[in-house]
């Protein structure tokens, strides 16, 4: 038998479906995949061997009766923000030690309910705070990729689903679950050659999920084809009674929309996204990415979506405002860690002190200084407005359009420790944020290597909840691209 | 922007050693909302319960839990808001008020700030002496009930019960339209009374149902306005009273010695009938309100406002309008009467097809003496309504006096029953027949042939005759027909 872990979800799929092996077999596969290469890339956390095994047999026990649902039987990978039910649920953070939910996230729930077996909880930045995974609080993941020509050094899979990434990429998992608060999926998937969509705010539910920024979170997969996200997000999406902020509507067959015929499809190209400096290879993707849709039949127009420079500062502002406030929950009183002192202010203070890393410290601090008295208007407030404008550059936009196609990242992976300014850290998501700010839904598509042999991604923006158009963009930029290259094993 | 609405009533007015103040109050009342489950959770709102045993995962604020809106607490606000005479916003948003404590799971309460569900309003108060009062209402808005902190049960530590956590409460904010305590009294009696009858809030104030932050300052009679303390959380009436007197006393005493009132917040001690310090506005919480993200503004259509309208019971100031127009009675009796919608309903179902003077007489009389001193509400006072206008039909048809019917209403106070019964098996029926009647009178009067000689000089001892008759008969005589029968037989 060759070796299951080298098949993609779709065939999995096929092959679970025609008996060809089962689930047990291709999940005990993936079991010695990461006893073997975790240490060496530090993707999962926690490895539920024994869950997994019990998942798979109660799926072979439905396949063989002609039963199953649509991921029936297909191992994953699992974010560490989702909550587990009695598994690892820490968000990477120290100051969550110990805490093992009591109840299953709506986004797992619906891959248990369509089948999937949980192989176990991946790593990522912590409380999904960075864009290199170098903040979790269980260190460093590593990015299988590396740069050809000698330099044999470590890089990082980007992040914050840095985990999902590298684990998927490094075939530790058939597919992973991530999240995107401001280009968390789509950074860390074009940094390991794989597929990753943040679909539109409100198609997930985020009931269960760890809370980054509320008005940005959205949960999706990191996958090795796009016909795969497809299958993924197909079970991840579903409306959600206990999320508000989740739409009240049916989840279309993504698959269905990958017809691979883009003739006729309008295609922008938002000039605001041609930064100074960028790197000659993201240039040259970028416009081979354009031909190809072209050759394909698209028609390819010149956007302007004027607000763009504003974003990243903008971001800046929301989405830490919404986490001192969203973390304001780890007090050390009901669960997680607890570093006690008589006095209660105190015991918050070594509490918080201890169980927060510097990232997140630096974003609550800046947080609660943009919400605070005398403050608020000049930074919360005008944030909001310029998200405002933000949609509003898209909605015109789309008016002429049907997609964007950007770059998804400036750069490819880079070392761990090579970036060092926080700021210049935040200039990984340049590209993505935007789209999180709008609500709107972004793919990352692998597209080609860079002089180094890196994979570089392009991105495409949808309209809202139109994630079908992205599907059938991204499966035409899939094919064009041809990409075929796979990181050298060296785990 | 602050306007004064009220002309300063000399009334009001609490002399000091320079001269005349005026006080000006603001009150924000906080009233639970009587509702079956939390505001943004389906736990229990129900009171008391072992600590901790109504707290669901969104109470608790354990990671990735989300509130959803409770419906039927969002008709209760819009009801309220439609009982105060208050503009109705059909959109209005949830802010989170950011602040450390046990108590407050999330580290944040979810409040409205900028824009709450109810806008201006109006409470009317009939004043005793100033006649009608006019007091503003701000706003309404609602938010969530944090936990409780329990410093006593366990040596050397505090311990968090998160029953409360999450209940839905409405404040109620008040303009400053209150120039005495006694008016703060009749406002939030006023507010409570309208809750009851709209079935918003319980308003029970020793389960903490109702509680309210007394805004106080003091200034020379219709002058600028001074600078106001906020005194928190008190959770009686009688104690806001007392609060505002004790709070006006202490910043007259400071503005006369030339000082100057600090803004700040003041707990009411109940013990020693002082207000203390609590923080100063140095020390005032910097809030951090902003939108909730994880909550959509709220938005409803004119539609579900007046299905809420249309479902409104008559309202305390309607009601006694009516009753002075229905029944004749005095605004006075009227307002006693609306203050518990029970009352009101009792006193209703006695006046059909009686003499509602009489009937106020007797509900607002003898009956509520009785639930005075039991401690209850005279609906609840141990006689029906039914009882009580049996009682009245027997003195409408001269079946007893007025006299002997309080002595049956004690009675059945005492030993329960149906008057009718009880005037039969006691014999108290009124005697008519005026032959028996003449007897005794004729007998009086050969007992006491002297007096009966000198009542046509002293006309006024006639009544003492007529008490010797009374007393003769067993009180059973028919008083119109003693005076009747007296007045022939004396040649008066």
């Amino acid at each position: 038998m060759s070796d299951l872990t080298e098949l993609n979800l779709a065939q999995v799929r096929e092959g679970l479906r025609g008996k060809d092996f089962t689930s047990r077999e291709i999940t005990d596969a993936y079991l010695e995949a990461i006893d073997t290469s975790n240490a060496a890339l530090n993707a999962y956390i926690t490895v539920t061997h024994d869950k997994a095994r019990a998942m798979a047999d109660a799926s072979d026990a439905k396949l063989a009766s002609g039963e199953g649902g649509a991921l029936e039987g297909v191992p994953l990978g699992i974010k560490d923000l989702f909550a587990t039910e009695g598994v690892h649920t820490q968000a990477c953070s120290h100051i969550l030690d110990g805490f093992e939910p009591t109840y299953e996230s709506t986004v797992t729930q619906n891959l248990w309910d369509d089948g999937a077996v949980m192989l176990g909880k991946l790593n990522m930045d912590e409380f999904a705070m960075g864009s290199s995974n170098e903040t979790s609080y269980y260190g460093n993941v590593v990015n299988p990729w590396r740069r050809s020509g000698g330099d044999n050094a470590p890089l990082v899979p980007g992040g914050s689903s840095g985990g999902s990434a590298s684990a998927t990429a490094a075939h530790l998992c058939v597919a992973a679950t991530g999240t995107d608060t401001g280009g968390s999926i789509r950074q860390p998937a074009a940094l390991t050659g794989l597929v990753g969509i943040k679909p539109t705010y409100g198609r997930c539910s985020r009931w269960g999920i760890v809370a980054f920024a509320s008005s940005l979170d959205q949960a999706g997969p990191l996958t090795r084809t796009v016909r795969d996200s497809a299958i993924m997000l197909n079970s991840m999406a579903s409306p959600d009674p206990k999320d508000t902020t989740c739409v009240d509507m049916p989840v279309p067959d993504y698959e269905a929309a990958l017809t691979g015929d883009v003739r006729g499809l309008k295609v922008g190209i938002p000039k605001e996204y041609r930064l100074d400096g960028m790197p000659d290879e993201i240039e040259t993707l970028w416009q081979q990415g354009i031909d190809w849709l072209r050759s394909a039949g698209a028609e390819i127009k010149d956007v302007s979506l004027p607000h763009t420079k504003y974003a990243l500062p903008a971001y800046y502002i929301v989405a830490p405002a919404e986490a001192s406030s969203n973390l304001a929950r780890y007090d050390g009183v009901r669960y997680g860690l607890r570093v006690p002192d008589d006095d209660v202010v105190a015991m918050y203070e070594k509490t918080r002190s201890e169980g927060f890393g510097p990232e997140v410290k630096r974003r609550v601090l800046i947080g609660t200084y943009v919400l605070s008295a005398g403050y608020y208007d000049a930074y919360y407030l005008r944030a909001q407005k310029v998200r405002t404008l933000i949609k509003r550059d898209f909605e015109q936009a789309f008016e002429d359009v049907d997609v964007l196609l950007t770059p998804a990242t400036p750069s490819a992976a880079f070392a761990p420790g090579e970036i060092t300014d926080p700021v210049h850290m935040y200039l990984n998501d340049i590209f993505t944020v935007t789209v999180n700010m709008a609500g709107l839904p972004g793919i990352a598509v692998p597209a080609g290597l860079d002089p180094k042999g890196l994979p570089l991604g392009l991105q495409l923006i949808g309209k809202a909840f139109d994630e079908e158009t992205l599907f059938r963009t991204a499966g035409v930029l899939e094919e064009a691209a041809d990409f075929t290259a796979r990181p050298e094993k060296w785990w | 922007m602050i306007v004064d609405t009220r002309t300063p009533n000399p009334k009001n007015f609490i002399s000091g050693a320079t001269g005349d103040w005026e006080l000006v109050i603001g009150l924000e009342v906080h009233a639970q909302i009587t509702s079956k489950s939390k505001l943004f959770s389906a736990s229990s709102t129900s009171f008391g319960g072992e600590p901790n045993d109504h707290v669901s995962l969104v109470d608790a604020a354990m990671p990735g839990m989300l509130p959803v809106i409770n419906k039927y607490c969002v008709e209760q606000a819009v009801r309220t808001g439609l009982g105060l005479k208050a503009k109705i916003n059909k959109r209005s948003v949830f802010d989170r008020k950011n602040y450390f404590y046990p108590d407050l799971p999330q580290g944040y309460q979810i409040s409205q700030f900028k824009d709450p569900i109810v806008g201006e309003g109006t409470v009317h108060l009939d004043m005793p002496e100033d006649g009608a009062v006019e007091v503003g209402i701000e706003r309404l808005h609602m938010e969530q009930d944090a936990g409780k902190s329990i410093h006593d049960l366990v040596p050397g530590k505090s311990v968090v019960d998160l029953n409360r956590s999450g209940v839905a409460l409405m404040e109620i904010v008040s303009k400053p339209d209150i120039r005495s305590a006694d008016e703060a009294k009749a406002y939030v009696t006023k507010l409570r009374t309208i809750l009851r009858y709209l079935g918003t809030c319980d308003g029970n104030m020793e389960e903490g149902s109702l509680r309210a932050d007394v805004n106080v300052s003091v200034r020379e009679p219709g002058g600028e306005f001074g600078t106001r303390c906020e005194i928190k959380n008190v959770n009686s009436i009688r104690f806001i009273g007392q609060a505002i007197d004790y709070e006006a006393r202490r910043q007259i005493d400071i503005l006369e010695d030339g000082g100057e009132i600090d803004q700040e917040t003041r707990l009411f001690d109940p013990k020693s009938g002082v207000t203390r310090s609590m923080r100063s506005k140095e020390e005032a919480h910097d809030y951090r309100y902003f939108p909730d993200p994880d909550l959509l503004p709220l938005e409803f259509d004119q539609a579900f406002v007046d299905e809420i309208a249309a479902s409104l019971p008559e309202l305390p100031d309607e009601k006694q309008a009516r009753m002075i127009e229905q029944y004749g009675l005095s605004a006075y009796d009227a307002g006693l009467l609306v203050d518990e919608p029970e009352t009101a309903a009792f006193f209703e179902a006695v006046a059909e097809g009686r003499d509602a003077k009489v009937a106020v007489n007797w509900v607002m009389g003898d009956l509520a003496a009785h639930a005075n001193q039991v401690g209850k509400p005279v609906a609840d006072a141990g006689i029906s309504a039914g009882q009580l206008g049996s009682l009245i039909d027997l003195i409408a048809d001269g079946t007893i006096s007025g006299k002997i019917a309080k002595d049956v209403l004690d009675i059945m106070i005492a030993e329960g029953g149906e008057p009718a019964q009880i005037v039969q098996d006691k014999g108290l029926k009124q005697v008519t027949d005026t032959g028996a009647i003449e007897a005794i009178i004729d007998e009086v009067i050969a007992e006491n042939p002297d007096k009966a000689a000198q009542v046509k000089e002293k006309p006024k001892m006639a009544g003492w005759f007529v008490g010797q008759v009374m007393q003769k008969s067993g009180g059973k005589a028919n008083p119109q027909a003693v005076n009747a029968i007296l007045a022939q037989k004396l040649g008066l």
